[in-house]
């Protein structure tokens, strides 16, 4: 078992948790918030598209693909400053 | 050479293997379309195709056969993070995906593209919640993961069962759209189609188990993204809408909305024809209340089952490390996007190509008897999937005269707008490619769920390596029949099928998944307790629905997820409260699993 230390844990856990909260915030809006008013984003008009259409058929995908490099790269640091990232293979 | 240093020369040569296939996959497409140039016949095209790239696909299964279990397993946990997205991408987008995706938008408009948000947002889900920590775990199988987590053969099994239903549900699905596509292209029947399709489909993975059906979804990727953008940047540099019309058919969507209200859409048909509809559905409206509940639902569950659904969680368990699961993740959605947010730009083109009269393509508003001469009407209206008939008596067709299955429009699509012939074989190949890459994870992940967690965990815990690679392949052979059996029975269409998938997986598994990782005090009992009540009362309120209930606030067969997942939660926090906390060794095995550094919480073969 490892020689991590359980403050080191605690406190990578609590920083791990606030980034999967942020992201996860973040998720819901463009997941539901947004989909949600779509009849009333129709009235507006994003480079051509009614703006309701384009949140489903595009604007929600782009932020997820974003979201996940974005979360990827975080935790990352995260486990870096920790000092809990992997040893590289 | 040793088998290690063999494989770690194959994986840094990946890059050039795969850049030669897909040379050699795109000069077969020119080839085939200097041959239809010297007068070769469209069916001859379509068999060339599929022949070949399924030949491809099982010479990379051959090669790729192995006797290590962890190879079989998790194919040797060395499978680099942008191949692994690319496996995971064409593990991901089924037949459904690939044929009736831009369908359903074509005849839902805004409503359907709930599935195209559900689908990849989900993938936040598995990234956030789920694939880093079940990769750190270093488990074979999702009841594998549940089994060691929460301890005890119980919670394991309720795990299977789970698995079994959703995976097989689906897997009928995709087994069944590899007859139609093989049926079709090869012009056999529809019952040996299904046969043929399974065929293909056990070739890439009965030898090798994971490490083979990784390779040949990575082929299968290349060859279903190819077919699938190919033909939409053709037809938007034919149509004016440039070489990127993803982004640029925004003008095309506000001239189908003038369209819609130029030929008064909405108006009923007065005739109708077995499994095939006229276009009612206008193409962005969203509207509020009802609707709109109706889509955040749908959205819902799609993406909670996508974190659920064993067969894309368990691609996560082959990457060397956490950090790369996690890349692996972020690039798997990537892989998918492209091919996500093109199909509404295709449904989209197709739409304005048939209702616009100013184009030489369009055929709403033009007379019934120039339209009926067309070739590609004749030609799918003879298989039944295209139907036009002048109901009012004007001579002139219109919106609502006009009918047909939603699959056309991305089988179709080619002819409709006058491309070649070798168009329409690289489409086929495309749609088999993404049926059989799906069908291929899905039944590995029944199949290993079966040997390594009900026989060899639960059953014969002292069986040999030999043994458990032998039961491991004939159940995928077992499986694999019986999912052919019932697909050649025709049950269901191929997207009620899949939606069911996920709302199976969702109701049974997504919180006793999730809270292993994230709630340290969750226990055996309350796991069991949520797969249980979860999976029963979604089940349960499915029978009931589809059997002519009311649905409740709108919550149809498609959305049952929405009534077993808050009924998992809350069995598995109440039983959890009321039952004592896991012992401290599951307690260190959570602390474990949350720190990417260290050994995996399971040895590396076990």
């Amino acid at each position: 078992m490892s020689d991590i230390s359980p403050e080191v844990r605690a406190a990578h856990w609590a920083k791990t948790k606030r980034l999967t909260i942020i992201v996860l915030i973040i998720w819901f809006i463009f997941s539901f918030g947004v989909h949600w008013f779509a009849d009333s984003l129709n009235n507006y008009s994003f480079i051509g598209f009614p703006l309701g259409f384009y949140m489903a058929a595009q604007g929600s995908l782009i932020v997820f693909v974003l979201l996940i490099w974005y979360l990827a790269w975080a935790q990352q640091k995260i486990d870096d400053e920790s000092g809990v990232a992997e040893e590289d293979a | 050479m040793s088998e290690e240093s063999k494989s770690s020369v194959f994986i840094q040569n990946l890059p050039k293997i795969y850049g030669i296939y897909t040379g050699g996959f795109i000069a077969f497409i020119l080839l085939m379309a200097i041959f239809e140039q010297f007068g070769m016949g469209a069916d001859t095209i379509g068999i060339l195709f599929i022949a070949f790239t399924v030949f491809i696909y099982a010479g990379i299964g051959w090669l790729s056969r192995t006797v290590q279990i962890d190879a079989y397993y998790v194919a040797g946990r060395q499978v680099p993070a942008v191949f692994n997205g690319m496996a995971t991408a064409a593990d991901w987008m089924s037949g459904a995906s690939f044929v009736a995706m831009a369908g359903g938008i074509y005849f839902g408009g805004h409503g359907y593209l709930a599935f195209v948000v559900g689908w990849t947002g989900g993938y936040v889900l598995v990234a956030s919640l789920m694939a880093p920590y079940l990769r750190k775990f270093g488990c074979y199988t999702v009841p594998d993961y549940i089994g060691t987590r929460y301890g005890g053969n119980l919670a394991r099994l309720c795990a299977v069962v789970v698995l079994v239903v959703a995976s097989f549900t689906y897997v009928t699905a995709q087994i069944n759209a590899t007859g139609t596509i093989a049926s079709r292209a090869l012009q056999i029947p529809f019952e040996v189609g299904v046969w043929f399709g399974l065929l293909g489909i056990l070739l890439c993975s009965m030898l090798g188990g994971m490490r083979a059906v990784t390779w040949t979804q990575v082929a299968q990727y290349i060859v279903l993204i190819i077919a699938y953008l190919l033909p939409v940047f053709w037809m938007s540099n034919k149509q004016g809408f440039g070489l990127i019309p993803q982004f640029a058919y925004g003008d095309a969507v506000a001239r189908v909305i003038e369209l819609e209200a130029l030929h008064n859409l909405g108006t009923a048909p007065t005739e109708s024809f077995a499994g095939l509809k006229a276009l009612t559905v206008p193409h962005a409206e969203a509207g509020t209340g009802m609707a709109a509940w109706k889509f955040v639902t749908l959205v819902f569950c799609m993406m909670t089952g996508t974190a659920s659904l064993p067969h894309i969680l368990m691609r996560y368990f082959t990457t060397p490390s956490v950090k790369a699961a996690r890349q692996s993740v972020a690039w798997s959605l990537l892989f998918i996007f492209l091919l996500y947010f093109t199909a509404p730009a295709l449904a989209t083109f197709t739409k304005l190509q048939v209702l616009d009269p100013s184009l030489a393509t369009g055929i709403i508003g033009k007379a019934f008897a120039d339209v009926q001469s067309l070739d590609w009407i004749q030609k799918w209206s003879n298989v039944g999937m295209l139907a036009i008939s002048d109901s009012n008596g004007d001579g002139i067709l219109q919106i609502n005269e006009f009918f047909m299955r939603g699959d056309i429009v991305v089988l179709a699509t080619p002819e409709i707008a006058g491309l070649p012939a070798v168009i329409s074989g690289l489409v086929a190949a495309g749609g088999m490619a993404a049926a059989m890459s799906t069908a291929d994870g899905l039944l590995l992940a029944i199949a290993n769920a079966l040997s390594h967690d009900l026989y060899y965990k639960i059953i014969d815990p002292s069986a040999d390596t030999r043994k458990r690679l032998i039961v491991a392949r004939v159940l995928l052979l077992f499986i694999g029949a019986a999912g052919a059996a019932v697909a050649s029975l025709q049950l269901t269409g191929i997207l009620g099928a899949v939606a069911w998938a996920f709302d199976f997986a969702a109701s049974g598994l997504f919180f006793p998944l999730v809270l292993g990782v994230w709630w340290k005090r969750a226990n055996m009992q309350g796991a069991v307790a949520g797969m249980v009540a979860g999976f029963v009362s979604g089940s349960a309120y499915l029978y009931y629905v589809y059997n002519g209930g009311e649905p409740w606030i709108g919550i149809d067969h498609l959305r049952f997820a929405i009534i077993g997942m808050p009924v998992s939660l809350i069995a598995m926090v109440v039983v959890t409260l009321m039952t004592p906390e896991p012992d401290e060794e599951i307690q260190r095995m959570v602390d474990e699993m949350r720190i990417p550094k260290g050994e995996s919480v399971l040895s590396a073969s076990h």
